[in-house]
Order: structure tokens, then C-alpha cells, then sequence
């Protein structure tokens, strides 16, 4: 296997496990707003916003990933 | 295969020895502009604001409530206002601009071969992480300001007993990381918003990449507001006086 191969298949399982987890915290997190607004519909003007906050948070363990498989592929 | 990303910004041209890059040549023309329309929005304010002034002021008024909302006190909001906001402002001009219409498409001819004049600015490691510093190091003197120069050499090394010393080790690893997550959050994010554009393009063009567009005007302004939002939590947790640690997503209770 010469090093371009490994390269590419590196970036692939960086960035295919690294998926993993962010994927099911945001699952997490949108299942849980929803039952929330649905409790409370008013307060839902309150509650997005803090879900966008916390989404975007969850998701940067998958984008440290995401970097890393960039790196390896482009730098 | 023919898409051209590169990690590192192209470089444009030289003065002297001092290489300029398109990243640095835009954000000079975005800054430019944010200061210039600043000093002219100030000469101009009136008691009995216009159209576009009471816009402005909602939308500062706005910020400054909810940033008291996380900082719990309006004293400290006033002194980390300024900093909060410009960052969040800069970083959200920079990405909304890269979403004028042909920007990508204006080359300049270098040594290197053809070069866009215009770069996603925030897909510039270097700019988020100047920005990034500027923030740890105003969280770093807040906590001397808070609980003197001692508490904060205490904090990291602590001698009560072996946990209390691993902890305190944690602790400044934790600093260390801090500059790491919030950087790499928004460049992560910024970047990856263009290589997914180019490669979107560059398999299907026209229809198919705009979805993702759109995904990546939501990432443009949901990211500036998570990246000051950190910043201020980390800056008002600073600020509190020895409190416990936790975990920063204690956003804002309202």
C-alpha cells in the first residue's frame, strides 16, 4: 500500500468515526428541544436559540475530526 | 480530479519581505470598511434616530441584554461588551460577505499561477487564532484581576495534597485546550462550509450545491454568536470569584 492510500483511507476513518458521537448528541439534543417546546410551546422563542448554542458545541468534537481528516488530505 | 483546496491561504504578493495573503488583504478591506461606517454612523447619530439608527440601536440593545443575562450583572457586561460584540460583528461580516455572488470567480495572476482575490476569512487559521489568543488572554487577566496574582498561581499549582495538585494540573491543561476548542470550532466550521461548497460544485453544479449554501449562511451566523457566547462565558466564569468548576454550558439561565 503506497502512502496516498494510506492518506485516503486515513481521512476516511477519521472522519467516519469521528461522526459517530456528534451524530448522536445532536439527535440527542433535537429530540429533547422538541419535547420541550411541545411542553411549553410559548417558550419555544427561548429555548432555539440555547439549542443552537449547545448543537454547535456537540458538533465540535466532529469537526476536531473533520480537521484532522482535512489536515491529512490537504496539508 | 482538479479541485484546488488548500489548508494555508494563497499568497498574493509581496511587500518587501512581508508576504500578503488574500485572507489578510479582504479582512483589511472588511475592517476598512467596519471602521470607516462606524465613524460615520457616529458623527451622524441624532436624538431622534432614523431608520437604519433605531435598527442599530435594537439590535445593540438587544446583545446588551442578553449578554447581562449570561454575565448576571450589568457592570461587567459594560467593561466586555465592546470586545464581545466586535468580535462577534467581525466574524460575522467576514462570513457573510463570502456570500457575495462571484466573488470566488476574480483571479490574480502571481508566480504561482492564478489565485483568488478574495478568501473566506475565517478560513484562516491564523485569524482565528489571533482572535482566539485575544480572548484567553483577557479571561487570563480578569482571573488575576479577580483573585490577585497569588490565587492565580495557586490555582494551578496547588500543594494541599496529591489530588489537589493533579487537579490544578488539569486546570491549566484546560487553559491550554481552551484555545484549541474555541479556535478550532470556528475554523473547522468555516473551512469545512467552503470544501463543501467546492466539492458540491465541482460534482454537480447549479441545483445541488444550494442546500448546502444555505446550510452554510445558518453555519455563518450561528457560528460568530457560539464563538462570542464562549468567549463571555468563560470570560464572566473568570470573573466570578473562587467559585467551583464546571463545566461552561451553564449558558444563560434567563
Amino acid at each position: 500500500m503506497d502512502s496516498e492510500a494510506a492518506k485516503y483511507i486515513g481521512a476516511g476513518i477519521a472522519i467516519g468515526l469521528g461522526a459517530i458521537g456528534p451524530a448522536l448528541g445532536e439527535g440527542n439534543i433535537a429530540a429533547r428541544t422538541m419535547e420541550a417546546i411541545g411542553r411549553n410551546p410559548e417558550a419555544s422563542g427561548k429555548i432555539s436559540p440555547l439549542m443552537f448554542v449547545a448543537m454547535a458545541i456537540t458538533e465540535s468534537t466532529g469537526i476536531y475530526a473533520l480537521v484532522v481528516a482535512l489536515i491529512i488530505l490537504f496539508a | 480530479m482538479e479541485l484546488s483546496i488548500s489548508l494555508s491561504p494563497e499568497i498574493l504578493f509581496y511587500i518587501g519581505s512581508w508576504p500578503i495573503s488574500n485572507t489578510f488583504f479582504w479582512s483589511f478591506f472588511i475592517t476598512l470598511f467596519l471602521v470607516v461606517g462606524a465613524i460615520i454612523f457616529r458623527l451622524r447619530l441624532k436624538l431622534i434616530p432614523g431608520k437604519f439608527q433605531s435598527a442599530m440601536e435594537m439590535l445593540i440593545d438587544g446583545a446588551f441584554d442578553f449578554m447581562t443575562s449570561i454575565t448576571g450583572d450589568e457592570k461587567k457586561t459594560k467593561k466586555v461588551f465592546p470586545l464581545i460584540f466586535t468580535m462577534f460583528f467581525f466574524v460575522l461580516f467576514c462570513n457573510l460577505l463570502t456570500f457575495i455572488p462571484g466573488q470566488a470567480a476574480v483571479t490574480l495572476k502571481t508566480a504561482g499561477g492564478a489565485v483568488p482575490l478574495f478568501r473566506a476569512v475565517m478560513a484562516d487559521y491564523s485569524m482565528v487564532f489571533l482572535m482566539t489568543i485575544v480572548g484567553v488572554l483577557v479571561m487570563q487577566i480578569v482571573t488575576i484581576a479577580t483573585v490577585g496574582p497569588l490565587g492565580y498561581i495557586g490555582k494551578f499549582f496547588n500543594f494541599k495534597g496529591p489530588l489537589n495538585f493533579f487537579l490544578g494540573i488539569m486546570d491549566l491543561i484546560g487553559e491550554i485546550a481552551k484555545v484549541i476548542s474555541l479556535s478550532f470550532r470556528l475554523f473547522g466550521n468555516m473551512f469545512a462550509g467552503e470544501v463543501l461548497g467546492a466539492v458540491m460544485l465541482f460534482l454537480l453544479p447549479f441545483i445541488v450545491p444550494l442546500p448546502f449554501s444555505f446550510l452554510g449562511i445558518l453555519t455563518a451566523v450561528v457560528q460568530p454568536f457560539v464563538f462570542s457566547v464562549l468567549t463571555l462565558v468563560f470570560i464572566s466564569m473568570a470573573s466570578e470569584n473562587p467559585a467551583p468548576e464546571e463545566e461552561p454550558l451553564a449558558v444563560p439561565a434567563k
